[in-house]
């Protein structure tokens, strides 16, 4: 059949080769690339909904409290006066505000209708019909991590 | 250097170590006749590379997918928000399924009336509605993996029809559903069903399939097939490069359905709260639900919805053994009659899930 | 060796007859009551579950008379006998002394719960029910009209009418009753009044604890309605922020010189309502519409304002939501805005408070970080929305590589169908 056709026509036919395989090459590419970032591990290897690096150590001196986000929520961790690490979900029980530590009382505070929780969480004065939820708290190196089982 | 000439190394190297004489006889001699309804005989292909984006875009989203309650949905967003292109691998995922399970229909439908089941092809049939049920199997459990509302809810729905069989029917649902009830047993369950159970299966009917297909070469339909002087095409590169233009067009159609179409994940689904109005299961099964839904609630003294499901379980039975119903094809012979009923149940089928959609 | 023999034998004697008054199965008032008739029978039955009993105080210990004897001998006289001490039962102006007898005496009380208060009957004598019941009424309330008088439990036990779960309906006895309070200048209607408030529903519907009695407001054995001064004070027992508030604003010497009875004159005593924002304002069911109706007056703008401020913030927060629920569907991670959305939400909590300083300057100090906040997630998740657009004009390029071969392929395919002939 090749012996046929004229040196024009051989010359178009292998340069719509060529590109046909530069094609193939770049679909190739376009689909090879996306699939190696993809199987690349994300910076955060995991989503973050269980368990969370709350705070810095040396955000949280002793008797103070941060408020931290833990999925969608705030949560409120804390280095009591004794220098104990706690750490609870920070939404109060009576309307939702998101509540904190007062170093002055020394346990944790809603500021919405004066509510007080102790610092097992538990409500003691005010509004608040339930305790507040406590999650575990870990140290690792600076961090301080919050886990929710 | 020109990839065709890579390709004859390769193959020359290969040759020194395996007989690859059935391989070349295909690519030399293989040819598939050309007439006015080649056209159907591309949809099998199409399937088939449908499939193929199945399982490459599958085994991505199996790297960080968590099969369990708790952290299925989240995995989910994850993937789309924070993995790179993610959100492309599942949205490809999604829409893929769905075009794949369309295709599937054509080539169905369009073997059916083209009579491509007779005689010699009688295995290659079975196997291939072995296959169609196979795929519904993947999109039945494939959507409950997100574990959003929509999901739950239709797949509650769905094994709870499954559950109106006589005798076993109560068996079969809490074999599903891994219990009495929904719940993440379910979702591991379907979870396994989807990534081990319908692959292996799907591997082993597709091997035959294909098999077949190779050996017996394309059929023609009954009126054409009787001339002598059948137009031709060689399977290789003619309807091989027609293949890959389908294929190609197919990817660049997925690619701009994922980008401009995304598929949502909507609300994690929440077994406690009522269910949505207008659940409904995915399109390719709104016929079957439509028509439960018309079937009056009781039918002489049998129960309408029980009714419904032994009819479609047994259209599907005389489904699988149509080649051996239809003896008068074999003898190449026209089958009206036969046409009709297919035609009628694309009708059927059409009608339907516009019904289940356009009714409340 | 004899005197110690006589004392040991005085001594077992002493704790042998005191015993026998306290094993109460050998009670002889117990022993011979439980044969009479139903009323009497019915009595000891009670008295069996009476806290007094199981401290093993008997009848004789209120009652007084010899519990030794009487029953053996079949003679009740000799156990019910004055010269023994014998009361009888009490009437009605006799009662606060015959429980206080035992109840106000701080020794006594120490060696059963020293806990307890002891001045139960001190408070009582200044209470109204005490003022009547000194000039002869006898319908009023005594000890045993809310303890009960033989099965009296501990407060703390659920049963108790006096428990705080029963303590409303326990007073609406009489309260309620428009026979009994005929002669009296107060309303009936307090009880049911009570019921469909906030406080009622809490209390007796979600059983609680939290939420005040009639005892917490009136005091409970020196009851008497809480005079004007009180009003603000009783409330803000619980309702601390508001009552100080309300204390430096101006509403508080105003209501004095009017002499209103601050908290009640806008949410009521006993039927007070769950709040709406619509009380704010200068709406429909504004509150403030009732003294402040002149529209040119500075109250009048800041009641206006307070709601606009609040309706605003509402509204930020509203589209804000829409806007996140619209991004979580399309399964963006919207978390951090959600959070953030919490403070515009907390910000709306404190401005239904802050309403009770009256003073706009303080609402729009709070809602105007609440305002930007609920901003600022709108921003977040219109840009998260954005970005999934985003990806499909980055999906262009790979467009035209596809559209190029597809129609590479079709020119090829043409030409090898030229080649091979067909």
């Amino acid at each position: 059949m090749n012996q046929t056709q004229k040196p024009e026509e051989l010359s178009r036919r292998h340069f719509l080769d060529r590109l046909l395989e530069g094609g193939f090459l770049a679909l190739l590419a376009a689909i090879i690339y996306p699939i190696i970032r993809f199987i690349i591990p994300p910076q955060v290897p995991e989503a973050s909904t269980n368990r969370v690096v709350a705070a810095n150590l040396s955000e949280l001196p002793v008797n103070s409290g941060k408020i931290f986000r833990f999925g969608d929520k705030p949560g409120i961790v804390l280095r009591t006066a004794e220098g104990q690490f706690k750490a609870f979900s920070a939404i109060c029980t009576h309307l939702d505000c998101t509540v904190q530590y007062r170093s002055d009382l020394k346990h944790i505070w809603c500021a919405c209708h004066n509510g007080h929780y102790d610092l097992n969480g538990k409500n003691v004065t005010g509004p608040p019909p339930r305790p507040l939820e406590e999650y575990q708290v870990y140290i690792r190196g600076e961090d301080v991590i919050v886990s929710k089982t | 250097m020109p990839l065709s000439f890579w390709i004859k190394k390769s193959a020359s190297w290969l040759e020194q170590r395996i007989d690859l004489s059935a391989l070349k006889e295909v690519i030399t001699h293989k040819t598939v006749p050309q007439h006015k309804h080649s056209l159907w005989y591309y949809m099998g292909g199409m399937t088939l590379f449908l499939f193929f984006v199945q399982v490459v875009t599958g085994i991505l989203l199996l790297l960080y997918y968590r099969p369990s309650a708790e952290a299925a949905y989240e995995s989910i967003q994850f993937i789309m928000t924070e993995v790179k292109f993610g959100w492309l691998v599942r949205s490809i995922h999604s829409w893929s399924a769905n075009l794949m399970i369309f295709f599937a229909f054509l080539h169905l439908f369009s073997v059916f009336l083209l009579k491509s089941y007779r005689q010699p092809r009688e295995l290659t049939w079975v196997s291939g509605v072995l296959l169609f049920f196979l795929a519904l199997g993947f999109g039945f459990s494939g959507y409950l993996l997100p574990w959003n509302k929509l999901a739950y809810f239709a797949t509650k729905v769905g094994t709870e029809i499954a559950g109106a069989v006589p005798f076993i029917g109560t068996f079969v649902m809490k074999f599903l559903r891994g219990g009495e009830d929904v719940s993440g047993a379910t979702l591991t369950r379907f979870f396994g069903f989807h990534v081990a159970v319908l692959p292996m299966l799907t591997t082993a009917f597709l091997t035959i399939h294909l098999l077949l297909v190779q050996k017996q070469g394309m059929s023609c339909p009954i009126g054409v097939s009787q001339n002598p002087n059948q137009k031709v095409i060689p399977f290789f590169p003619n309807f091989l490069l027609r293949d890959l233009l389908g294929w190609v067009v197919a990817l660049g159609i997925l690619v701009f359905l994922a980008s401009v179409f995304p598929w949502e994940l909507g609300e994690k689904a929440d077994p406690f709260s009522p269910a949505p109005a207008g659940i409904k299961p995915e399109w390719y099964f709104v016929f079957m639900f439509q028509t439960l839904k018309f079937i009056p609630a009781k039918v002489l003294f049998v129960d309408g919805e029980i009714l419904g499901i032994l009819a479609f379980t047994v259209l599907g039975m005389l489904l699988l053994f149509v080649p051996f119903l239809d003896k008068r094809s074999a003898r190449q012979l026209r089958t009206p009659i036969l046409s009709a009923v297919g035609l009628f149940a694309i009708i059927y089928i059409l009608a339907l899930t516009l019904a289940g959609y356009l009714m409340k | 060796m004899r005197i110690r023999l006589t004392l040991f034998l005085i001594f077992s004697l002493a704790i042998g007859l005191s015993a026998a008054g306290s094993d109460l199965s050998r009670n002889s008032c117990i022993q011979c009551h439980q044969t009479l008739d139903e009323k009497h029978i019915a009595i000891v039955n009670d008295y069996k579950s009476d806290i007094h009993f199981l401290r093993g105080i008997g009848c004789q210990g209120c009652h007084g008379g010899d519990a030794r004897v009487g029953f053996a001998e079949g003679d009740p006289s000799i156990s019910m006998d004055p010269a023994q001490g014998y009361l009888g039962a009490p009437q009605p102006q006799q009662i606060p002394r015959f429980c206080g007898k035992c109840h106000s005496d701080v020794e006594y009380m120490k060696k059963y719960n020293p806990g307890l208060r002891v001045d139960q009957e001190q408070q009582y004598r200044t209470s109204q029910h005490a003022k009547l019941l000194a000039k002869a009424d006898t319908n009023v309330a005594t000890c045993i009209s809310c303890h009960g008088v033989h099965g009296i439990l501990p407060v703390s036990d659920t049963r108790s009418p006096v428990h705080k779960l029963n303590i409303p309906k326990t007073c609406a006895r009489c309260h309620s009753d428009a026979t009994l309070m005929s002669g009296y200048r107060i309303p009936t209607d307090q009880f049911e009044l009570y019921q469909k408030s906030v406080h009622g529903v809490l209390l007796l519907e979600k059983k609680d604890r939290s939420a005040p009695t009639c005892a917490d407001c009136h005091g409970n054995h020196g009851a008497t309605p809480p005079g004007l001064v009180t009003v603000s004070q009783v409330c803000g027992e619980c309702h601390a922020s508001n009552r100080d508030l309300f204390n430096e604003s101006p509403h508080k010497a105003a209501f004095t010189e009017l002499e209103l009875p601050e908290c009640e004159t806008c949410h009521g005593n006993h039927e007070v309502a769950k709040t709406s924002d619509e009380f704010l304002g200068v709406g429909e069911k504004s509150l403030c519409l009732e003294c402040h109706s002149d529209p040119h007056s500075r109250a009048y703008q800041v009641a206006e304002g307070t709601k606009a401020t609040l309706d605003s913030l509402k509204a930020e927060i509203d589209k804000a939501n829409k806007l996140v629920a619209q991004a979580e569907r399309a399964g963006l991670d919207i978390a951090a805005a959600k959070f953030d959305l919490k403070f515009a939400s907390d910000a709306v909590i404190k401005i239904q408070s802050l309403s009770h300083a009256a003073s706009l300057e303080m609402v729009q100090e709070e809602a105007g970080p609440g305002m930007f906040k609920a901003q600022l997630v709108e921003k977040k998740a219109k840009e998260a929305l954005k970005d999934a657009r985003v990806r499909q004009y980055g999906l262009a390029g790979s467009g035209v590589i596809i559209i190029i071969l597809a129609i590479l392929l079709f020119l090829k395919t043409k030409e090898i169908d030229r080649q091979t002939g067909r």
